[in-house]
């Protein structure tokens, strides 16, 4: 097959056939294989849970505003925060970046036609689309009120809610997130580009490949850990129940053997975006490639030898908890490889700030202090002191939020031109990524000094000296909700309305830039093939002016 | 894992029918639908992985009670199960063979007689489950255990709530095991009848390859439930 390398910056033909508009039925979607059109089912599913999730959120915010629980009852509200949990860990954040950004430009970045099997990934999809209805299902009928960590014997024994029903549906919606990751590797592995080698690959590929190991290892775990809570509940088994013989630990165990890893599975692919990001945005090589891209990998492993940092309060062995809280805070080393590289790479770059720049620098500085509170965290001593305190609610949120949305939010501005072939409109883009950034601080800083001082979570009432702070937060969550809210509105706007993007309209390294804006079904008109080495920045002729193709 | 997808893309030279638009020769296709598949068994064996570990937790806390469930199973049923899996992956590597020979006939013989040898073994299965029945050995409500653990003709009482607890491990491991038995018979059924429709050639034949490569799991898995579950306490 004849193959040359496509150049860069070439002008979008108008009527070209693209992926969106090769078809416009509801069937072409529907049952579609190509990997960018079941992008975009993720894209609008993934965000529709979001939003779900985000109304729950706001429904706490508003009940912890005053020390009294007059908002919601008790019971309303243990539902309220499980269904929170259970909406934003499996619906969000562990599918939002590799199932939609990772799903639209893997083939992209490695020059491939497609993924290595297109039916599978339409069948994640629908898996995750199943699981979704089947929890939706289960929300309607009264919910769930367990958290969403499960414990057992309370998930097993004591709650009368539809804890079977919620457990399936997490049990479906793994299979599809096994089956991204099963794909991803394959494609990596199996469909690179000729002289595409894997020192070559984008850092947004490895990221996602390591965080499909994860993926592929982890979730079969908790899958049966589910088929036993399930099990336990229909049969009656004692697996996990104490007045049967069996432990409770055990069932923490094989949960965070999984839900510590999968923290990994939605941090990781942030990540990935955060090297693009800064790489563009610096006209720079990112500083120390390899130590980036192998620190994916580390991250993987190590992450799986940390779950029992979860159960230092549950009774486990002190010489186990010493071990675990060794290892965690060696998993910190190659998160803080990926900072400091970061950093380094923003070091003599010519910086430019465009909204996906933005972001970026909102993730470094909300993943540090995400991160070191983890540190904090996995220091025995004080984690038994704040231990089911807001300190670690606001620990995760802080990397959940601060940073695989930022990340997220971020990689879905620079990639927009690329997914819809329009521009967003940078001044109303800035404004919202100003009003995360409040918004976000705004919510959950106030959270670490509560917990320190002592609120538990999961508590629907507290007492009045914690109502400031309290305030502050739920009102910081207003604003978080505005800039949320912005983007889905001019995203859907520019989509009619926003300037023609170019093919590259960022002046950006990767293969993803080099096919036009929006690209054909089969990604490349000719297969590339790469001569070169990944953010070759020093090549490129940046925009003249970043902020140029705009809309004001 | 593999995918036969319409060729109506793309100028390809029609060669292979089964060559699919995204890879650019056979060869490839071949290589990432065994590495999809490889990667899938991995899956599986982390899914077993939760129960195995459950299992080894609780046989080393209650020892004697597992022995002592372990005694009740039907070591014989169990050995014949056993046997009956390990002739079924003699065929399943036959079948794949034939398939490589381009031996259609031979191919959906094997294949077929693979899906007997599976269905034999959930035959017996089901007998062994109904006799935990009989005996009143299935957990829940009527869950009765008053047998002793006989070790070496000393009678050790055990705890019931630990026996139960033995046979809903059994019982899990061995209904999930059957469950993918189950998947692989239908499995099974269906590349016979593309294989006796001649979809399969000595070029093109990953599917049967990798429905032997699941086969040969499952069977795998069932090699190790069977010393785990039946023989703990047998020796003497």
């Amino acid at each position: 097959m004849a193959s040359t390398a496509i150049p860069a910056n070439q002008a979008p033909v108008a009527p070209k056939l693209n992926y969106l508009n090769n078809g416009h039925t509801l069937k072409s979607w529907l049952l579609t294989t190509d990997h960018k059109r079941i992008a975009i089912l993720y894209l609008i599913s993934v965000s529709a849970f979001f939003f779900l999730g985000g109304f729950f959120a706001m429904l706490i915010r508003l009940e912890l505003l005053t020390p009294e629980g007059d908002l919601l009852a008790a019971d309303t509200y243990n539902k309220v925060f499980t269904m929170h949990g259970i909406v934003m860990v499996f619906f969000f954040l562990v599918p939002v970046v590799p199932a939609i950004l990772g799903n639209f430009l893997i083939p992209l970045m490695v020059g491939a036609k497609d993924l290595a099997f297109p039916r599978i990934n339409l069948l994640s999809w629908y898996l995750y689309v199943i699981g979704g209805i089947l929890f939706l299902h289960c929300m309607l009928n009264g919910g769930v009120d367990t958290g969403w960590t499960f414990y057992t014997p309370y998930s097993t024994s004591a709650s009368n809610t539809n804890v079977v029903e919620a457990g399936l549906a997490i049990f479906i919606a793994g299979f599809s997130s096994i089956f991204t990751g099963l794909n991803f590797i394959v494609t990596v592995h199996r469909m690179r580009a000729p002289g595409l080698t894997w020192d070559r690959l984008p850092l947004f590929v490895w990221s996602n490949y390591a965080t499909s190991v994860v993926m592929i290892l982890g979730t079969p775990v908790i899958a049966i850990t589910m088929v036993l809570v399930i099990a336990e509940r229909t049969l009656h088994l004692g697996i996990f129940d104490p007045r049967l013989g069996g432990d409770p630990v055990l069932f923490q165990h094989l949960f965070w053997f999984y839900s510590h890893p999968a923290v990994y599975i939605m941090i990781l692919p942030s990540m990935g975006v955060i090297s693009e990001l800064v790489a563009c945005f610096s006209r720079k090589r990112v500083f120390g490639y390899k130590f980036v891209a192998l620190s994916s990998v580390a991250i993987a492993i190590f992450g799986f030898l940390v779950w029992a940092h979860h159960l230092f309060v549950a009774g486990i062995s002190l010489y186990a908890a010493m071990v675990f809280s060794f290892l965690s805070f060696i998993v910190g080393v190659p998160s803080a490889v990926k900072v400091f590289n970061w950093t380094a790479t923003l070091y003599k770059g010519s910086v430019s700030f465009a909204t996906p720049m933005l972001y970026a620098f909102g993730f470094i500085g909300l993943f540090t202090i995400g991160g070191l509170t983890g540190l904090i965290l996995a220091t025995i001593g004080i984690d038994v002191h704040v231990t089911d305190t807001y300190f670690v609610v606001a620990h995760f949120h802080y990397v959940m939020v601060g940073g695989v949305l930022m990340g997220y939010l971020g990689g879905l501005h620079f990639w927009w031109p690329k997914i819809s072939g329009r521009m967003y409109p940078e001044g109303w883009a800035k404004l919202s990524a100003l009003f995360v950034f409040v918004g976000f601080n705004l919510t959950f800083f106030p959270q670490f000094i509560l917990g320190y001082v002592g609120m538990p979570r999961r508590y629907w009432q507290y007492p009045p000296e914690f109502q400031v702070l309290n305030v502050l937060s739920t009102a910081g969550a207003s604003v978080l909700a505005v800039g949320y809210l912005l983007p889905m509105i001019y995203l859907l706007w520019s989509l009619r309305y926003g300037p023609i993007a170019e093919a590259n309209p960022w002046g950006a390294a990767g293969l993803e830039w080099q096919t036009t804006s929006p690209p054909p079904t089969f990604n490349f008109d000719e297969t590339p093939v790469v001569t070169w080495e990944a953010y070759n920045y020093d090549e490129i002729p940046a925009p003249k002016e970043l902020e140029a193709p705009v809309a004001r | 894992m593999h995918d036969s997808q319409a060729v109506t893309v793309m100028e390809h030279e029609a060669h292979n029918p089964a060559l699919v638009h995204q890879f650019s020769d056979e060869k490839q296709q071949k290589n990432a639908a065994s590495l999809g598949m490889w990667l899938f068994l991995v899956t599986e064996i982390m899914f077993f992985g939760g129960m195995f570990c459950a299992y080894l937790i609780y046989r080393l806390t209650y020892f004697n009670a597992f022995a002592a469930g372990s005694q009740q199973l039907n070591i014989w049923l169990g050995a014949t199960n056993t046997a009956v899996l390990i002739v079924s992956s003699v065929t399943v590597v036959l079948a794949v063979k034939a398939a490589e020979a381009g031996k259609r006939k031979l191919l959906v013989g094997y294949l077929v007689v693979t899906v007997l040898l599976g269905m034999t073994f959930l035959v017996i299965k089901g007998f062994e489950y109904k006799e935990k029945f009989e005996k009143h050995h299935v957990p829940g409500s009527t869950f009765n255990f008053t047998e002793k653990f006989d070790d070496n003709g000393k009678q050790i009482p055990v705890n019931s709530k630990e026996a139960e607890l033995f046979f809903s491990l059994y019982f899990v491991m061995t209904g999930m095991h059957a469950i993918h038995m189950i998947i692989g018979c239908v499995l099974f059924t269906g590349l016979a009848i593309l294989a006796w429709k001649g979809h399969y050639t000595s070029s093109y034949f990953t599917p049967i390859e990798n429905g032997g490569l699941y086969w040969h799991l499952v069977d795998i898995i069932w090699i190790y439930l069977f010393p785990l579950l039946y023989l703990i306490s047998r020796h003497s």
